[in-house]
């Protein structure tokens, strides 16, 4: 298990207060300035050699990402626009880092901001978070006022603003293009790539997304070196991460891990265990709803980072952890989440806007066992149909739940068929 | 919308003008835009918590913004109430966490006590409900919102409560009904227990 | 140039291609519904998918940009599953009903659901319905057919640019929707042709006819002097519809609403059988009666004493054929500048479109005087709009403010700026001169007044003094409004020696010198004026001078003959008879070569081939079809004095420019609902 000493978010629950005094006393803001004299190169060398990946879900290489940012301006201003947009169903993640240590997300915004010679953050926060965004107003604010940011950030003769912008309910802006869109004023609506935000962000100018919890860790990578960081989790899997943990356990909760814990063990040790015991589990969506879902046989001995998961054709993504146990109508559960992309597609394009909806109406039918047998496979063709062949990464997203429900509980639903047909008969 | 509830003119407040003229200066110049969100959500603010056809047009006009570009980001938000909701606006979280978790019962409390559906508002004008998608509070589902706040942790018998409080004109405590520190394990701390929970800052 | 192997076929395309256009390049054939070459890409429909090597998912051909060494595969199996599946998720929510569509028959759908889909739907599902929005008098709506490709607010935002039509709500609650608005635009009927499916379709042409039924054929417009190409639909006796045909350098695939819709009109106040004035009232006559009574004016009258006018929407056959009729009587009193246009003939490029309509594309910069393009000619007010989008140009305009659907710099209101521009002293000046490619747009509204000539020689001090005249470029434009004017022009239907002009005619008229008139299709003119001469109409409506007229010869529109057509930038095109003119009308240069005959001054071709050879002599460049030469700079204008009276724009409700449009219902109702100004005066009341 992780040693308290080898967290980062140490005020993850809120028992301290999440103000500047509290944020300095956990050395938030601590050396800021030296680490910004050692110079952007050397920031994005730093997070390349931590082996930080996106924590967003993606897991794509966080200091391979700052490094496309060009070193040269073209006259055009550059940004950082931080992911805070979290709504990923299972993950609520970015929301404590953001109301319990907001000045760690400052921080980051500020040190990778300036590696990525950028002129502001903006930082887009889920409409649904109005207390959080209250509170990271309340820090930015702080830090305005203490010179942490903005002209001369921390005497670094570096300007950095950074702006705090408010969504109003759509899951889609959590796409990074849409997120821009949505930025600018418009339907948060993905943008074809290429180009990619890199290179044409937002405003046109070059830019970089990065969830929350991505840039909230950079400052302390950079303060303990890193090696320390890549020294914690598994190969190309390495550091902490946020897990949340949800659904029938004894004590839901939110804990930081070493990355590739024990599935199993991240539940015992931190969530009281599975509703039951572990023996009641029946499956697990290790990653956020958009990962496909897992049978207990695997939860068993699936270790948590993005390499594992994926060994087994799942995802860390959000490393949310939704957990059901017996009693749970895994049909229902994944019609549920049907039911969410349908809710979300933002309808621009087509496999997306007419799949989400079939699917959700067949899994309706299929929850009673109101279908055909040989409809499981039109179900299965369905999504493939819609993976892969939009814009965005949604429609994947949405058909994935579903691809995992009938691999690995088809008998269930071919059972729940044959009920309904002897009832009926 | 209906033509009873549309008001004819629609204008910020001085305090809301001041507060919109900040919204937009976080934006490049030309990018006034970028704010129509935000000044959305003060609209509704200041309008009962929805958002009338005038104040659409309204801010349209301000950011230099065609009507129907307005209309279209109106419509894509959820949290955009385009007709008037309740004085109490309950959003129900219906997605799989909250959903493992017993958000069907609280969507029976709301039934049973205000006797209200997806979409619909009391007589009284008090309650309105919605069914939304995930909050992101899953690990202190099920969970509402409540106008800004979330009631976290519920079961029947807390949400009742929570729903007589607000009846009452009381406000009840946002967060876990349950008393719980935030998103740590109910069962007690197995991290950070240290309670300084900082490391030494050199 | 990137170079790229499609289907093992190796293509190399312009750089800034798309994978979409390297595979027509290499004959492949992608469907697609979304993309549109003249629209921005939207990449939604994803119709156009196709497996590029080394990419984990298929791509969007048509929003991928085309790269050295990429390796597209078109036909495998895996981009015929997902057409395949695109296609039906494309119909899982589209009702099918073909058989009452009126796109049936030419719907993208429909084709490429026959070539690409698999004939049968799993979906077992209820359809969505989508409730019908109000777009106006011109695009009906059924909006369950929508496949939201977006091109109609594509083309809203980009080409025609009004911001009307969006997409509210979201996933598969998105609809296309004005809000209850109508289009208002000029150009709003394309997106009926942009509609992939039967979503938008023409509401005049509701349930008229079905597409494989109707005779088409291509022809041009006469609404405006743009010449834009059409195709002209028609069942029999009738117009049912008119449509755009692809002209890159005159009207892309554009036409604007009144040529389009206007049709209508073309049923409506028709003139089907000469008329004569007895007792005070105009009643139908026979040929031979009306041919007898001109024919009696004439040889009472002195060939001093009488004169004719061609009109807007005269064709180049007629005027020539009326101009050597009064060459013949002997009458030097003619003008086809019906609305006094200072135009002169002396030089043809004082009078033409110089630039070119595609050439606005390389201007980069641009004087506006006089002229409101969108109202005068919204097939040009579209490219300057093109232009204008591309960036990098200055556009000032001296004249009233209007919206002209970009940005442009209000320079003055009339003379006075035009002075100071030509002096060097008014700022604009300076960006003319640092242009490589500047142009001037010179409207009829600068033109037709008394010191017309004075602003056409200030105009053309401008040009040279800003360089608007070099090798290779011409950036002196005059924008007609008049479909008729320039060939009217580049024939000679002008005074010959010693004879009036239009202000001379018509003053001579009012008082007495002149004893008749021979009005060949001019209705816009003040009747009043023109006192107790003997008034000759010959013409396709019941407008304004047949009410006035003492005899009244039926001809044909401009879809009822075989004529020919030279547009604002001289260029020569001819049009084609859809049908035949109603009742005794007949072609135009028919009847005047039949009342040449009973005159006694029989002209000398008997054939509409004749007459054009006879043309050709007149003016050569007429043989040059589809071709606006280069035309050499001379000079003109007058040396006068511009007065201070600001400019107006001619037009004044763009709807309502001649009879057939004045006739046609569907244009008064737009002019009511567009430009507000009384639907009485159209002329449907009659």
């Amino acid at each position: 298990m992780l040693r308290d000493q080898d967290r980062i978010f140490t005020n993850l629950y809120g028992i301290h207060p999440w103000n500047l005094e509290g944020a300095r006393k956990r050395g938030v803001w601590n050396g800021t300035r030296d680490l910004i004299a050692k110079g952007p190169d050397w920031i994005v060398d730093q997070v390349k050699e931590s082996g930080l990946r996106g924590r967003g879900g993606a897991g794509f290489p966080t200091g391979l990402k700052w490094s496309f940012m060009p070193k040269e301006s073209d006259g055009r201003p550059s940004y950082l626009v931080v992911n805070a947009d979290e709504s990923e169903p299972g993950t609520c993640k970015d929301r404590d880092i953001m109301r319990h240590d907001p000045h760690r997300l400052l921080e980051g915004c500020l040190v990778a901001g300036f590696a990525m010679r950028t002129q502001a953050t903006y930082i887009y926060i889920r409409g649904e978070f109005v207390n959080e965004a209250r509170v990271l107003e309340a820090a930015i604010k702080e830090a305005y006022a203490a010179g942490l940011i903005g002209r001369d950030a921390c005497g670094t003769g570096y300007d950095h603003d950074i702006y705090l912008h408010r969504g109003a309910g759509a899951y889609i802006c959590g796409e990074e293009t849409a997120l821009l869109e949505s930025l600018e004023g418009k339907k948060g609506q993905p943008r074809l790539k290429p180009p990619f935000p890199a290179a044409v962000g937002l405003y046109g100018c070059p830019s970089t997304v990065n969830n929350v919890e991505t840039i909230a860790v950079a400052p302390e990578i950079l303060r303990r070196g890193a090696p320390w960081f890549a020294g914690l989790g598994r190969e190309n899997n390495a550091g902490t991460k946020v897990f949340c943990i949800s659904g029938h356990v004894n004590a839901p909760c939110n804990v930081e891990e070493e990355m590739g814990i024990p599935l199993k063990e991240l539940i015992e040790k931190h969530a009281g265990g599975v509703r039951g015991g572990w023996d009641n589990l029946l499956a697990i969506i290790p990653g956020g709803s958009s990962v496909p879902v897992l049978p207990k046989t695997i939860c068993d001995t699936v270790l948590m980072d993005f390499d594992s998961l994926r060994e087994v054709r799942s995802g860390l993504g959000t490393a949310a952890v939704i957990v059901m146990d017996k009693s749970t109508d895994i049909v229902e559960a994944i019609c549920n989440l049907s039911h969410f992309y349908m809710h979300e597609s933002c309808g621009q394009c087509t496999p997306c806007r007419e799949g989400t909806g079939w699917m959700w109406r067949v899994l309706t039918r299929m929850v009673q066992g109101r279908a055909d047998i040989e409809e499981i496979d039109t179900l299965l063709d369905v999504a493939n149909q819609v993976e892969g062949h939009t814009i965005c990464a949604l429609g994947d997203a949405a058909a994935w739940p579903v691809q995992g429900l009938i691999r690995h509980f088809r008998p269930e639903i071919e059972q729940r068929i044959l009920d309904y047909k002897q009832r009926a008969a | 919308m209906t033509e009873t509830t549309q008001a004819a003119a629609f204008a910020f407040t001085p305090e809301n003008m001041e507060r919109a003229k900040q919204l937009i200066a976080r934006y490049p110049e030309g990018r006034q835009a970028s704010a129509v969100l935000p000044l959305l959500d003060v609209a509704q603010r200041q309008n009962d918590n929805w958002v009338p056809d005038a104040a659409i047009r309204y801010i349209a006009d301000m950011l230099d913004m065609p009507y129907i570009r307005v209309m279209e980001v109106a419509t894509f938000y959820t949290m955009i109430n385009l007709e008037p909701v309740g004085q109490f606006h309950l959003q129900l979280c219906r997605t799989t966490p909250c959903w493992l978790r017993g958000c069907g019962d609280l969507r029976q409390v709301i039934k049973d006590k205000l006797g209200i559906g997806h979409g619909e508002t009391t007589a009284d004008g008090k309650f309105s409900m919605l069914e939304v998608e995930c909050l992101g509070a899953c690990v202190n589902a099920p969970v509402v919102q409540i106008n800004d706040d979330f009631y976290e942790d519920l079961d029947s018998a807390s949400f009742e409560k929570v729903l007589d409080a607000l009846a009452a004109g009381e406000r009840p405590a946002h967060g876990s009904v349950t008393g719980r520190q935030t998103s740590a394990p109910a069962t007690g701390l197995t991290t950070l227990t240290d309670g300084a929970g900082a490391p030494d800052v050199a | 140039m990137p170079t790229l192997t499609v289907d093992g076929i190796e293509v190399t395309v312009e750089p800034g291609s798309t994978v979409l256009q390297a595979c027509e390049e290499a004959g492949k054939d992608i469907p697609r519904f979304c993309y549109h070459e003249r629209l921005s890409i939207a990449g939604n429909c994803r119709m156009c998918l196709v497996e590029m090597e080394r990419s984990p998912k298929p791509i969007a051909s048509c929003a991928m940009p085309a790269g050295d060494n990429m390796v597209i595969h078109t036909n495998t199996p895996l981009v015929k599953k997902a057409r395949e599946g695109v296609m039906e998720f494309l119909l899982i929510n589209h009702p099918l009903d073909c058989p009452i569509c009126d796109q049936g028959g030419e719907c993208d759908l429909q084709d490429q659901a026959m070539a690409f889909g698999v004939g049968s739907s799993r979906y077992e599902e209820n359809k969505r319905a989508v409730t019908e929005k109000n777009m106006g008098p011109l695009i009906k709506t059924i909006m369950t057919r929508c496949i939201h490709c977006t091109r109609c607010i594509r083309f809203a935002e980009e080409v025609a640019g009004v911001d009307a039509i969006g997409a509210v709500n979201r996933g598969e609650h998105m609809e296309i929707t004005t809000l209850e608005q109508a289009v208002n635009s000029e150009l709003s009927g394309n997106v009926i042709d942009l509609c992939p499916v039967g979503a938008l379709t023409s509401k005049p042409y509701a349930f008229t006819a079905r597409s494989w039924e109707l005779t088409k054929t291509e022809s041009v417009d006469a609404m405006d002097a743009v010449g834009s190409n059409v195709r002209v639909d028609a069942r029999g006796p009738e117009v049912m519809r008119i449509l755009p045909r692809l002209h890159e350098d005159v009207n892309e695939e554009w036409i604007s609403d009144k040529t389009r819709f206007a049709y209508d009109g073309l049923r409506r106040q028709r003139l089907d059988t000469p008329y004569l004035r007895r007792d005070g009232k105009l009643q139908p006559a026979t040929w031979q009666e009306a041919f007898a009574a001109i024919a009696e004016k004439v040889k009472a009258s002195d060939p001093q004493r009488i004169a004719a006018l061609a009109g807007d929407m005269a064709c180049a056959e007629s005027m020539l054929a009326l101009k050597d009729l009064f060459g013949r009587i002997g009458s030097p009193h003619m003008d086809c500048r019906q609305d006094g246009a200072a135009l002169d003939p002396s030089c043809r490029a004082s009078y033409l479109f110089n630039t070119t309509i595609a050439g606005i594309e390389d201007a980069d910069a641009l004087l506006l005087i006089g002229a409101n393009p969108r109202w005068e000619a919204a097939i040009i007010n579209a490219r300057i709009r093109k232009r204008w989008l591309a960036g990098g140009i200055d556009i000032g305009l001296i004249g009233p403010q209007v919206d002209l659907t970009y940005r442009y710099e209000h320079l003055g209101a009339g003379p006075q700026t035009l002075s100071e521009i030509a002096s060097g002293s008014h700022p604009f000046t300076a960006k003319l001169r640092a242009a490589e490619r500047p142009m001037l747009i010179l409207g009829m509204g600068a033109l037709a007044r008394p010191d017309g000539a004075a602003v056409l020689g200030a105009a053309r001090s401008v040009a040279e003094a800003t360089g608007m005249v070099g090798d290779g470029w011409n950036g002196f434009n005059v924008l007609h409004t008049a479909a008729a004017r320039v060939a009217g022009m580049d024939l000679g239907f002008l005074p010959g020696e010693g004879g009036r002009d239009i202000a001379g005619i018509i003053g001579g008229a009012s008082s007495g010198d002149i004893d008749m008139v021979y009005l060949l299709g001019v209705d816009e003119i003040d009747m009043d004026l023109l006192g107790d001469a003997f008034v000759v109409y010959q013409g396709s409506h019941g407008d304004a001078a047949a009410h006035r007229a003492d005899v009244v010869l039926p001809g044909a529109a401009y879809t009822e003959k075989n004529a020919t057509w030279v547009n604002t930038e001289g260029r020569v095109q001819l049009g084609r008879r859809s049908i035949f003119p109603p009742g005794d009308a007949r072609e135009d240069w028919t009847i005047i070569r039949a009342l040449s005959d009973v005159l006694d001054c029989t002209l000398p071709y008997d054939s509409l081939g004749a007459l054009r050879k006879h043309m050709l002599e007149v003016a050569p460049h007429f043989a040059r079809i589809d071709e606006p030469a280069a035309v050499e700079w001379g000079q003109f204008g007058g040396a006068g004095v511009m007065d201070q009276v600001p400019f107006n724009y001619l037009i004044e409700d763009f709807y309502l420019t001649n009879p057939i449009a004045r006739a046609s219902q569907v244009m008064a109702e737009c002019s009511a609902l567009f430009v507000g100004s009384g639907a009485e005066a159209t002329g449907t009341h009659g």
